[in-house]
């Protein structure tokens, strides 16, 4: 039974294209992501990466082709088909989003413990003494401090920020996050903790993640699978390692010869 | 015996795009196999295209013709054409490779980098640990370097956090890139002593190993590889 969940995909992107009237977003994305499997989009910004996250994940519809998604019920759906309300009940409950910007992810007026507490509320918790330990025990797995559970974020550093939107999109054990450049803004230590961090996190979860990033660092240390985008195309898609040690394209050789050394 | 790992006419070629497309043969006509308990060493001079056809048995580099057939339980998969996700089920379940160096990632204790293929493949993690601890202790890994990220540690010293980690699941093949080469003698007597232990036990090795002792300690078959030299 596992096994068979295992072996079907979790999305399916199917001749995916957007164009903003004449000009192109991304043109023909097609891919299947399998639970437990984390894919890398990487590409400079104009590549089309950010149109392609939107679009899989449903703020964004596609000019051509579609996404299809397996719930938890077992039914592959079309996401074109779905209510907005059937919509909405997907993000709260099976899936995450992982904005490059923490603000745009968290309610910054609200205590830390809120903000995780908030997406467990909205799966239907309501026992406030268990949604508190929940909260604290969250916070302590992305390395935040209990004593400042019932701070805002606004009183926050960067790094602690992005860490607190991590947690409140894992505490309801989505199958699939979605991350738009979850390291972008952040100074190079915290990175690393970061990146650390959310590896740790999506191997012992499972998660299925697509990771939107121009850091080829990143891909590396997070991702099974790599795709690489160009002006909106799909240049290459392959195993990570094979894609970093052995690219095909040119327009990969050059990415890939652009990083400096560890 | 059957052969477990079998390498048909494999090629592999570097088109280097942003060198006006130079093209830079590396082996041609690839041809071996290796059976359960069997150690096969490459064998040949620096640039020969060892390292590469090990990290084509891996997956890590495409190959351009050939096939490279991973027989287990009846059934054979061919890495030259699988899927990346047949490719990941192999490195989990039959597929061990000990590069020529450790890639260390920032901030990870040396003994979770150790750990962390049992992790993956579903070991509770205190089990995980202590096979990790028996490892690195026959390793002479001292216990306070442990918790240490290994990317501080000496040549020697993540050479064998490496091995370590290649060691620690069972794996049918198992893919060693110059395992002994920054290492003292004692320890690469150790490193004989759990290939030697691998085999016995029915492991397919493939190793890359300039040390001549080892190599003569360790190999059933030698393979020059000057023999797959592609022509310019």
């Amino acid at each position: 039974m596992m096994q068979q969940d295992a072996d079907r995909p979790l999305l399916v992107a199917e001749g995916l294209s957007k164009w903003y009237g004449g000009r192109l977003g991304c043109r023909d994305v097609s891919f299947a992501i399998y639970p437990g499997e984390v894919m890398a989009v990487v590409g400079e910004s104009g590549s089309g990466k950010s149109t392609l996250l939107q679009m899989l994940s449903c703020q964004l519809d596609p000019s051509n082709g579609r996404v299809l998604y397996r719930t938890r019920d077992g039914a592959t759906r079309d996401l074109a088909t779905l209510g907005e309300a059937e919509r909405r009940f997907l993000f709260r409950t099976d899936w995450g989003y992982v904005h490059q910007d923490p603000a745009a992810g968290l309610r910054m007026t609200v205590s830390a413990g809120a903000n995780v507490g908030e997406r467990l509320m909205a799966v239907g918790w309501r026992h406030y003494g268990h949604i508190r330990r929940t909260a604290g025990d969250w916070l302590g797995r992305v390395e935040i401090d209990d004593s400042r559970i019932d701070e805002a974020p606004a009183s926050y550093s960067g790094g602690m920020r992005q860490r607190l939107q991590i947690a409140r999109n894992l505490v309801t054990r989505p199958r699939l996050v979605f991350m738009d450049e979850p390291t972008g803004g952040l100074d190079v230590s915290v990175q690393a903790r970061l990146l650390d961090l959310l590896r740790g996190l999506v191997a012992e979860l499972s998660l299925a993640a697509i990771i939107v990033t121009h850091d080829l660092a990143v891909a590396r240390l997070l991702s099974h699978r790599t795709m690489v985008m160009k002006g909106g195309d799909v240049i290459e898609i392959g195993l990570t390692d094979q894609v970093l040690e052995d690219p095909r394209e040119a327009y990969t050789q050059l990415l890939v010869s652009s990083i400096l050394p560890p | 015996m059957s052969a477990v790992l079998e390498l048909h006419a494999v090629s592999k070629t570097f088109t280097m795009h942003l060198r006006g497309g130079i093209r830079l043969p590396i082996v041609a006509g690839v041809e071996f196999a290796v059976a359960a308990g069997e150690c096969a060493v490459l064998a040949g001079p620096s640039g020969a295209g060892k390292s590469s056809i090990l990290k084509m048995i891996f997956g890590t580099y495409r190959c351009d013709a050939g096939s490279i057939l991973v027989r287990r339980d009846g059934s054979a998969i061919d890495v030259a054409s699988a899927e990346p996700r047949e490719i990941l089920r192999l490195r989990r379940d039959a597929l061990g490779y000990v590069s020529q160096f450790l890639r260390a990632v920032p901030r990870v204790a040396a003994i979770d980098v150790v750990a962390e293929p049992l992790v993956i493949a579903g070991i509770p993690r205190a089990h995980a640990h202590e096979r990790a601890a028996e490892l690195l202790t026959r390793l002479n890994i001292p216990e306070r370097l442990w918790p240490l990220p290994p990317a501080t540690f000496s040549g020697g010293e993540q050479q064998r956090v490496n091995i370590a980690r290649g060691f620690l699941c069972d794996l049918p093949i198992l893919l060693l890139d110059e395992p002994t080469a920054s290492l003292d003698a004692g320890n690469r007597a150790v490193v004989v002593d759990l290939v030697t232990a691998r085999k016995r036990r029915g492991t397919a090795v493939v190793a890359i190993v300039h040390d001549e002792d080892a190599r003569a300690s360790i190999a059933d078959t030698v393979i020059d590889v000057m023999r797959f030299a592609a022509a310019a």
